[in-house]
């Protein structure tokens, strides 16, 4: 429990210490509300589907969360680089306990990440349609962040160095977040792209939030819930696994 | 205390470590020397449960790390031939995240840092991160940062590189006093021939993953002949230069500036 708790720590102090990465980590989002919110938003009313800014806000809060989370979890390359790896992987602790701790950390911190997000959409003249609601979209902020973190973990377990990096972010960041319905909505899609977006994980994280916050869902709150768990836990398992099979 | 037999590592087609042999009785300080790339570090991180070896039998502390590795990593406390601090934390949260994930208990966690902090004179710079540390101080922030869970074997892997040879006398003593009062077992490795020849009290001799010679200094000066651990070595392992092969984690350090 202790070592959970400590690689969690760990996790947060360095957060909350690099300050430019997290103003740089709120850049994108923020560009992404404010360029396409007001942009977009005067087409999307004339085709009579209402406030955009309402519509992408949750997809926005996921966009920051599964950029932060990703990244968390592909810290542990760096770890790698710069030796503090071998110290955790030496010590008496179960892979697992580090996995499940790193993984906390992490996605405490694309959390926090979410939420900041969340706060600065008031600013643009955001509103969620019930107040009271807003535990439960923290519920599933923290999932997709826990999601996206453990799929980081398992994808930098396997990888040797940066080398992939690029490739990560090209093919599998990018698409996750634009084939997720975050910017457009999932109904009346051609057939291919609606069949991506339900394979991808994010879509029932952004449907799940817009659900919850704007009233408005394309799968229904009980089948978000249950595909973002169970992918979760999925990914875990295996994160956990793939960790364990570090050799330095 | 360790317990080599037939070791092998082999890399695709490269072997490493070629079917060495060598046991390190309980309380004794052992250094293993030979040139770069000789396999010394290969060694060290199936000893410690980082490698799985190829072929070979080990045994630390009566635990085989390939399946008992919890009670080996129980067992030691390392310090590695490259840094493995957390950069973002300060000094005294390196100490103690080593102390936690160890399970040293509370209060004798909290004796144990102050009392290493002091001695590597670090205590005045415990809340400093340790990204504002020179070399010498992250060397021996590490030496104290391997020493809290008070380990039966202590693992250096060339430890004084790039140290003054005031702080490497300095923490040379300390390690042979717990050498002497806890029985501590020291396996280290070295390029200062003289570091091993005054504090080894056995000596064995790698080279391109096999164990050319071992004994005391004394043996192995008189086997080849020398005056001193130096020519002997030199005799031993030859004085062609050798070039360790730039791994990944090289590559990727002089490509650092270009993505951060």
């Amino acid at each position: 429990m202790s070592t959970i708790y400590i690689l969690w720590l760990r996790q947060l102090k360095r957060y909350f210490r690099s300050k430019p990465r997290i103003i740089g980590s709120l850049g994108q989002p923020l560009l992404f509300l404010v360029a396409l919110g007001f942009g977009l938003g005067p087409i999307y009313q004339k085709a009579g589907a209402g406030n955009y800014i309402q519509f992408i806000v949750p997809g926005i809060i996921s966009m920051g969360i599964l950029f932060t989370a990703l990244f968390s979890g592909i810290e542990i390359i760096w770890d790698r680089e710069f030796g503090f790896l071998k110290e955790t992987l030496v010590a008496p602790t179960s892979r697992l306990e580090i996995v499940i701790g790193r993984t906390l950390g992490g996605a405490t911190v694309a959390f926090f990440q979410g939420v900041i997000i969340l706060c600065l959409s008031f600013l643009v003249g955001f509103r969620p349609q019930n107040i009271m609601l807003l535990p439960f979209s923290l519920l599933f902020m923290f999932l997709i962040a826990l999601l996206f973190t453990a799929i980081g973990t398992a994808i930098a377990s396997v990888l040797e160095d940066m080398q992939g990096f690029q490739l990560i972010m090209n093919f599998l960041v990018m698409p996750l977040f634009f084939l997720s319905g975050a910017l457009f909505p999932l109904a009346g899609l051609p057939k291919p792209l609606a069949i991506v977006a339900k394979i991808d994980p994010l879509s029932y994280g952004v449907d799940g939030l817009r659900g919850i916050l704007v009233g408005t869902s394309h799968f229904g709150l009980l089948q978000n819930f249950l595909v973002l768990s169970i992918m979760t836990t999925f990914v875990l398992i295996l994160g956990s696994y793939l960790f364990s099979k570090i050799e330095i | 205390m360790i317990e080599v037999q037939n070791l092998t590592k082999k890399f695709g087609e490269f072997t490493a470590v070629d079917n060495i042999s060598f046991s390190v009785k309980e309380g004794e300080i052992f250094a293993f020397l030979g040139p770069n790339g000789a396999g010394k570090s290969t060694t060290i991180k199936m000893l410690t449960t980082l490698l799985r070896p190829t072929q070979g039998k080990i045994s630390l502390n009566g635990f085989d790390p390939t399946r008992e590795q919890h009670e080996v990593r129980c067992s030691f406390g390392i310090v590695f031939q490259d840094q493995s601090l957390d950069d973002e934390l300060t000094a005294y949260e390196n100490m103690e995240f080593h102390g936690v994930i160890y399970k040293v208990p509370k209060e004798t966690r909290k004796t144990r840092i102050e009392q290493l902090l002091k001695f590597v004179e670090l205590w005045e710079r415990r809340n400093d991160l340790v990204k504002n540390f020179s070399g010498g101080m992250r060397r021996r922030l590490e030496m104290a940062r391997g020493l809290v869970h008070h380990p039966k074997i202590f693992f250096l892997d060339e430890p004084t590189l790039g140290l003054d040879p005031q702080t490497r006398t300095h923490i040379w003593n300390y390690i042979k006093n717990l050498n002497k009062e806890e029985k501590m077992t020291v396996f280290f490795t070295t390029h200062y021939m003289e570091e091993a020849e005054k504090v080894a009290q056995r000596i064995a001799i790698i080279d391109h993953g096999k164990i050319v010679a071992s004994g005391t200094s004394e043996e192995l000066k008189q086997k080849t002949k020398k005056n001193s651990l130096e020519e002997a070595f030199l005799a031993l392992t030859g004085d062609t230069i050798r070039e360790e092969e730039v791994n990944n984690i090289d590559r990727m350090r002089m490509r650092r500036g270009h993505w951060r």
